[in-house]
Formats: C-alpha cells, sequence, structure tokens
C-alpha cells in the first residue's frame, strides 16, 4: 500500500440522514431533498455555499442531474458515483478528495436509495445484457459460505456458532430500537432468529440487513476552516479503498473466512491515521454488516479479534454498546435498513453523534478519552468485493 | 460398406414411478418407471450430452456433419443443432441440420445418413409428454441417443447397414399442432389394422433387399408409439428374439426411440448378430444391421438406467409445465445479448477455461490477465473443463434466488487438476450434498426469457 492519505487535512463539518424506511409516500427527489436540506441547514448554509457536490445512488439515477433537478442547483458540478453497496462512502471519499486538493472550499456528498418501488422483495439489481453466463445466486447465499467455512477452520461447532451470528443480529436490533430513524426497532432474541427457517444456507431472513429507502448528506470543508462552521467538527484521518481482482472466486487456497479487500483497506486506513492497535484507540466503529456473518468476518479482518477469535468476543459481548470497541451502535444495516447509496454516510453520521456526544443516551458509548471512529463500508460478495475504510476523529493531530 | 461406428445413449437421471400417479389418481396401479428430463433440460441439452458422451476420447473421428432429430424442439425456426454444435465445439466447418418435427423424422436422419457420404453425427432426442392421467403421461419417457454413421474406412464398424425398406402411408394415427402440449390418437383398432398390412410388405422388401431369409434375423427392434400394434408384430414377423423396448424402466422416448433401442441392441450383440430395427410410425421404415465387435462405452445405457433417482409427481407435473406454481417475488430474468454469447461462446457454450502461461492458474471464466502477475498478459492457454470431475469444496442452499425449481443449491467446486468456480449443483436433492462430493459438468437451460434459451454449464454428481 502507498496511499500517502490526507489526514487533519479535511474535516466534516455537517450531516444529515433521514429515517430509513419503507417511505411509501416519499420519491428519491424527496429523499434527495430532505437529506440535502437538513444537512445545510444545521450549518447554516445554502445550495449556493456549496461549491461542488458528489451524489452516490447504486441504482436510483444516472448523472448529477440526479441531485441537480429536484434541488434546482444553480452552475454547480454534481458527480454521480456508483460502488456497489459502498456508494455513500465512494461520494464522501471523493468530496473529501476534492477539498484537500484545493480544487474547492466547500463540497457535499448526498446518497440516495429508492428500493422499494420496485415491487419486489430484497435488492435487485439492474439488468446488464450478458451471455447468460454470470452466477445467480443471491448475496445472502453467498455470505451463507462463511459459517460452515470458519466453523471448519476455527473448529467451532456449527450449532454454537449460528447463535454467535444470531447474538450478532441481536445487538444491532438492541443497539436500532434505540434509534428513531431505524427501519427495525423491535429487538429480537438470538434464540428467536435461530428458530427462523434458512432461507440461504443457515440464514434466516433475520441474517440479512433490512431494505429500505433513504438518503444521507455531509458537508466537507478544509480542516483549517473547519472551525468557522462549527464547534465540534470530525476530521478524517483516513480514507481507504480496495476493489478487489476476484481471485477469491477462482482460487483454491480462499476458503471464505476472510475478505481480503477488507483487511487491505483497514491496513492501509491504519496506516494513514497513524493507529498500530485499532482496538486500543478507537471508540467505536460502523461496520458493514450486510449479513450477520459478515460482521463477524470483520471483527477480524479490521483487526478488532485475533484470527478465529471473533465469535469468541461476540459472545463475551466486547462490541456491545458497553463493549471495549462498540459496533454499529445505530443497529447497522441490519437495523437501520441499507439504502445501497446512502448506507455508507449514514455509518459517518453515526461516528458524527457519537464522537460528537450528540447520540441519545441510551445508545450512547460510554465516555472515555478515545476519540476516533471507525467506519468500513463494503460491496460485492466474497471473492469480489470493493471495500472502503474510513477514520474520523474529533481532534487534529 | 457403411454403418455405424460409435453410439452413446443419454437417459436424465431422474424417474417417476407411475404407481406414484396411479395413487393420485386413484386408478388401477401401473407398473415400472418413467424417465423425467430436469427442469433445466430439454431436447437439445440431452442431445448435447448423448453426442459428447459419444465423441469423448475419440480424437480419430470427424464428423462432417451434425444432424439433431426430435418432435419436440426448443426453437421453430432457429436451428436446434447449432447449439450442439457450438457445446460440442465442432468446427465451424462441420455441418448442422434438424431433422425435426414428426416423428418418423428421426429413422429418416439415419436412413439418409446410412445412404450418405463422410462422418455424419446424429442426435436423437425426445422429452414426451402428456395430460395428467393419460396414457402418454404414463408410458412415455425423456431422453437421447446419438449415432455415428460413417464408412468402414473411418473406422471399425460397429453395425454393418445391410439394406432396407421403407412405406409411407398418409392416416391419422397420432397428431399434434405445434401449439398443444400433448398428442391425441386416432382409435386403436383402426391404427393397428392400418399398420399390419404394412408391415408385413415392409418386411418382405427389407429382407429381399439386404438379401436375407427371415430366419436370419435374430433380434428384431420395435419402435413406433402404439404398443398394441407392437406386440402384433412382433408375434406375426416369427423372430426369435424382440428386443425389450425399455417401456418399465425409461418409457417410450418418441423420436429418440429408434435410435435409444438400437444402442440398446448393439450394447448387447454378439458380433455377427443380424438386427432388424423395425420403426412404425406414419408407415414402416426398416433398416436390417449385422453387428460387429462390441465397443466400450464410457456410461453405457444400462448403467444410466439403473442409476436413476425418484422424482415426486407434483415435481414431474410442474417441470412438464402442467402445475404452474406461484415463482418467488424476484424480477424474472432478462434475455442474453446475443452479441456477448457470441463473444463468450467458447466459455457459454464450450465450458472453455484458461490457464495462465507460466503459473498454470485456471481462470474460470477465462481471463485476459491473471490474478497472478507470474503471467503474461494475453498469453492465456485454452483449458476445456466440460469432461473434467471436481469435487464440492463448500455448498449453500439458497431459497431466494429466482429459480423455475427453487431451492438453487450452489457449490464452490474445485475441478481435478486445477480450477475453481461457484456454480449450480443440479440432478441433486439438498439433503444429498456433501462437501468432497465428486461431480462433474453437465449443460443446461438456465432460464428462457423473450423466447431466447439460455443454454450454460452447472455441475451433476458423478454416479
Amino acid at each position: 500500500m502507498a496511499s500517502k492519505g490526507i489526514k487533519d487535512k479535511v474535516a466534516i463539518i455537517s450531516i444529515g440522514c433521514t429515517p430509513f424506511r419503507e417511505h411509501w409516500d416519499k420519491s428519491k427527489d424527496d429523499l434527495v431533498i430532505d437529506a440535502t436540506t437538513q444537512t445545510l441547514a444545521s450549518a447554516n448554509l445554502t445550495t449556493e455555499d456549496i461549491d461542488a457536490y458528489w451524489l452516490g445512488t447504486a441504482q436510483s439515477g444516472m448523472s448529477g442531474l440526479t441531485l441537480s433537478m429536484p434541488m434546482r442547483l444553480e452552475g454547480k458540478p454534481v458527480t454521480r458515483v456508483e460502488n456497489y453497496c459502498a456508494t455513500g462512502s465512494e461520494a464522501i471519499r471523493q468530496a473529501c478528495y476534492a477539498v484537500a486538493s484545493g480544487a474547492y472550499d466547500v463540497a457535499m456528498a448526498v446518497g440516495v436509495e429508492k428500493v422499494k418501488d420496485s415491487g419486489y422483495q430484497g435488492l435487485n439489481a439492474f439488468p446488464m445484457p450478458t451471455a447468460g453466463t454470470n452466477r445467480t445466486l443471491t448475496a445472502a447465499a453467498m455470505y451463507s459460505l462463511i459459517l460452515p467455512a470458519y466453523a471448519e477452520k476455527y473448529g467451532v461447532d456449527e450449532e454454537k456458532l449460528r447463535m454467535v451470528v444470531a447474538k450478532i443480529a441481536e445487538k444491532n436490533h438492541y443497539n436500532g430500537a434505540k434509534n428513531p430513524l431505524a427501519q427495525f426497532r423491535r429487538e429480537i432474541s438470538a434464540e428467536q432468529i435461530c428458530n427462523m427457517a434458512a432461507v440461504a444456507g443457515r440464514l434466516s431472513v433475520f441474517d440479512c440487513a433490512g431494505v429500505a429507502d433513504g438518503a444521507a448528506a455531509a458537508i466537507v470543508v478544509p480542516a483549517e476552516k473547519a472551525y468557522d462552521y462549527t464547534e465540534k467538527p470530525l476530521f478524517v484521518k483516513a480514507l481507504s479503498f480496495v476493489s478487489g481482482n476476484g481471485s477469491g472466486l477462482i482460487d483454491p487456497e480462499y476458503d471464505y473466512t476472510t475478505f481480503p479487500e477488507c483487511e487491505a483497506a483497514a491496513k492501509d486506513a491504519y496506516q494513514q491515521a497513524g493507529i498500530a492497535d485499532p482496538k486500543d484507540v478507537l471508540a467505536m466503529a460502523e461496520v458493514h454488516d450486510c449479513f450477520t456473518p459478515t460482521e463477524l468476518i470483520l471483527m477480524e479482518d479490521l483487526g478488532f479479534s485475533e484470527r478465529g477469535e471473533a465469535w469468541n468476543d461476540v459472545l463475551e459481548g466486547n462490541f456491545g454498546l458497553e463493549g471495549n470497541l462498540p459496533v454499529n451502535t445505530d443497529g447497522g444495516l441490519k437495523s437501520f435498513g441499507h439504502p445501497v447509496g446512502a448506507s455508507g454516510i449514514r455509518m459517518h453520521y453515526e461516528c458524527w453523534l457519537q464522537l460528537r456526544n450528540e447520540a441519545p443516551e441510551e445508545r450512547s458509548i460510554p465516555r472515555t478519552e478515545r476519540n476516533l471512529g471507525l467506519v468500513h463500508n463494503l460491496g460485492g460478495y466474497p471473492g469480489e468485493m470493493v471495500s472502503f475504510v474510513s477514520i474520523l476523529g474529533t481532534e487534529i493531530g | 460398406m457403411r454403418g455405424i461406428l460409435r453410439t452413446a445413449a443419454y437417459i436424465p437421471y431422474r424417474r417417476l414411478e407411475r404407481a406414484e400417479i396411479s395413487e393420485f389418481f386413484s386408478s388401477p396401479t401401473s407398473e415400472g418407471q418413467r424417465s423425467v428430463a430436469a427442469h433445466d433440460e430439454d431436447t437439445v441439452t440431452m442431445a448435447f450430452e448423448a453426442a459428447r458422451l459419444l465423441l469423448i476420447a475419440q480424437d480419430n473421428l470427424r464428423p462432417s456433419a451434425l444432424w439433431f432429430s426430435t418432435a419436440n424442439p426448443p426453437y421453430m425456426e432457429k436451428t436446434n443443432a447449432n447449439v450442439i454444435h457450438s457445446a460440442l465445439q465442432l468446427p465451424e466447418e462441420t455441418e448442422a441440420f434438424d431433422f425435426g418435427g414428426g416423428l418418423k423424422s428421426s429413422i429418416g436422419a439415419l436412413k439418409t445418413a446410412l445412404t450418405s457420404t463422410g462422418q455424419i453425427l446424429l442426435a436423437q432426442s425426445d422429452m414426451r409428454n402428456g395430460l395428467p392421467s393419460g396414457e402418454d403421461e404414463r408410458n412415455s419417457g425423456d431422453g437421447a441417443a446419438a449415432l455415428l454413421v460413417g464408412d468402414e474406412t473411418d473406422g471399425t464398424l460397429l453395425a454393418r447397414y445391410m439394406g432396407g425398406s421403407s412405406i409411407t402411408k398418409e392416416f391419422i394415427d397420432r397428431w399434434r399442432t405445434p401449439e398443444d402440449k400433448a398428442s391425441k390418437t386416432w382409435e386403436s383398432r383402426f391404427v393397428e389394422s392400418t399398420y399390419s398390412t404394412l408391415v408385413s410388405r415392409a418386411w418382405d422388401n427389407a429382407l429381399s433387399n439386404a438379401g436375407l431369409k427371415p430366419d436370419t434375423i435374430d433380434t428384431l427392434v420395435l419402435a413406433g408409439q402404439n404398443q398394441r400394434v407392437k406386440k402384433q408384430v412382433a408375434q406375426t414377423l416369427g423372430v426369435n428374439r424382440v428386443l425389450d423396448d425399455l417401456s418399465l424402466s425409461v418409457g417410450n422416448t418418441g423420436s429418440a426411440e429408434s435410435a435409444l433401442l438400437l444402442v440398446s441392441a448393439l450394447e448387447n450383440a454378439e458380433p455377427k448378430e443380424k438386427i432388424a430395427l423395425c420403426s412404425i410410425t406414419d408407415g414402416v421404415e426398416i433398416l436390417i444391421f449385422e453387428a460387429g465387435d462390441a465397443q466400450k462405452n464410457k456410461s453405457p445405457l444400462e448403467d444410466q438406467i439403473a442409476k436413476g433417482g425418484p422424482v415426486t409427481y407434483r415435481k414431474f407435473l410442474q417441470w412438464k409445465g402442467m402445475l404452474q406454481v406461484q415463482p418467488p417475488n424476484r424480477p424474472s430474468p432478462t434475455r442474453i445479448s446475443a452479441a456477448a454469447a457470441v463473444r463468450e461462446s467458447e466459455w457459454k457454450h464450450g465450458f472453455i477455461a484458461s490457464r495462465g502461461d507460466r503459473t498454470g492458474l485456471i481462470h474460470m471464466p477465462p481471463s485476459r490477465i491473471s490474478v497472478n502477475e507470474g503471467d503474461q498478459i494475453d498469453a492465456m492457454e485454452q483449458e476445456p473443463m466440460s469432461n473434467k470431475v471436481g469435487v464440492v469444496a463448500t455448498f449453500t442452499v439458497d431459497h431466494l434466488v429466482y429459480s423455475e425449481n427453487p431451492p438453487v443449491i450452489f457449490a464452490v467446486v474445485d475441478f481435478d487438476g486445477g480450477g475453481r468456480i461457484p456454480i449450480e449443483v443440479t440432478d441433486v436433492d439438498p439433503d444429498d450434498v456433501t462437501i468432497g462430493m465428486q461431480v462433474a459438468p453437465t449443460f443446461r437451460k438456465f432460464f428462457t426469457a423473450d423466447g431466447i434459451h439460455n443454454y450454460f454449464w452447472k455441475v451433476r454428481p458423478v454416479r
């Protein structure tokens, strides 16, 4: 990895997020307008104050017009970005680099997804013309391959491991229940989840992320100007991204117990931020829990657990609200819901609330000296994945 | 001298116990089983499997033409033989034609091949349908056979063609319009009486054409849709041995029947045995062969018949389009791109992967650039995978994905000699899949969208 990073060069000075819901009464434009105006208002800015925009959506619109038309922007550059489920984070990443380059003083990232208008369950990709030879497996089934592989590699009983990942869903629902913006606000026990019918491998519907409509937005400025806008900016310590080469699909050595793209992105981010051991310094983390086994594997790929130990750390509650390293304190994709283009920005929104001590009391993390938060956002499947990691902090240095 | 150089058969894995139909309809019990093409098979994929078995490890055989016959073609207008041609990766100079439509076209193709020139690969296949509770549903079977016809200069003849006869008679016996799912038949008495006079004339003509006396025929192979006619003919022609027509194990395979029975006869024939193939379909066709030395087959018909697995009557009705069930609430697939399919034809139809020029790492699908930087760009070599065997490294069962036969079983397969692919497993029940299970590629129809069939590869257990 040879990224130099832009540590402490830019800061986030405002973030907003709509509720993630089945928004039958809101269009994609409504969601874009809600997230954008809310984010501008809390920084006392107008669209005129923003120099450039990045709009992330996986498949709810094409081109910058997706943002500039509903917002009626006058003469502003808008770039539409897409990077699978890491689309929202990609929009933030591009906005940060634009400001760091000096090209713009104020940049805005907006992420949106309107998925519930399709009339079908789940997420459905755009059909691109193909030869008909592409794999047709669902994401749930691809991620379900993790459980038997992990159980075998680390000698964990499969029934026990099934309960471990259900505990991850239980935790995320527990957190989400305390989040007024979350899609699912009902607590559910690991036992209940284990008793549900399997839809893919051992996974039940409650091992999968919620499917919701929603939007979120963030404003980025140069670090030295951050305090002009807010008393509590979040400084960007690291931004990393790895787009995999697909070797996991063809390499017989790949064993479905790790996501090399995530491990590499984390390593790059820690190097940019100058972090030796993340579990000693991070106050919290928002990670991509698209399916419960994904969060299990990420605990190891992100260095929060030793290899083969994440299942034990989950059982010990290390990643709960009161744990050593709270993970997905807003409920995660599991409970908050997953409007693809918005999720990455939503993860940053939770860091914003927690690190600034603005999260609702019932789900706020313990107040400690730690002032760094991590966001991990991925797209794709085991073996063919894109992965994003950012690290945010409340102080320069 | 011309004859048959090689044969192979393909019987789909699934079997329906006829007693299941009787039970469902509370009708008198019927004996035996019928073979059933899976939801992802059609006459093209089955014909391909038979033709592939025939050509495996036969580098000396070079068909100059592929003739496909069926009464149940996946396409009208578009030539079905082209799909088989492409899946077999035959050279573009090799001809491919459909001899299809009527049930008689398959024996017609055989006869024409025997009086033609060059090596002609006949692929004959049928999927037989009938209305629930009817005789056709019960007595039919699905399957395919491949025959390679050529000259004795092309190789040792498995069967020498001695001569035959043909009688054409227009009358209404059995019929089906292109729109109909099931055939209809005229009253059997009329049909029996019409055929009986035709058969004796054809028999005399065939013997005289082959220069043989009646008592020199060792084995009579009878093909045709009307069981009572076959029974009568077997009694009247006076041949000692009438070949088992597979009615209890496979069922009547329609336009594949004559070729399939010929495969069966030749697999068990003694050298010099004289075999008369008599097809009683819209007239009478008789072909007389003298068997040569038996051949070794990778997967003999008898083995395939023995290695079937059950399918429930419910699933059978679904697969045959007689029972429409609620599909999953997912978007149905969109049609494939013709241009992309041509570009990827070697992979899509031939299952040809690529191998890194230095590391030997196999890439499925083929790739211009290796994931291993030791290999050079655009220097990969072709690596055919279709006849290899692999093992299941891990697998999952997907209840959510769109499928005509949920749930979908998906496995990560490691091939012997290298190559890994996540791929669908077919011809298997979810509870029977295990890590380490041996599987082999099979050519299947994935879905049909806008009338275009999407053919590609899955794996199935090695049995």
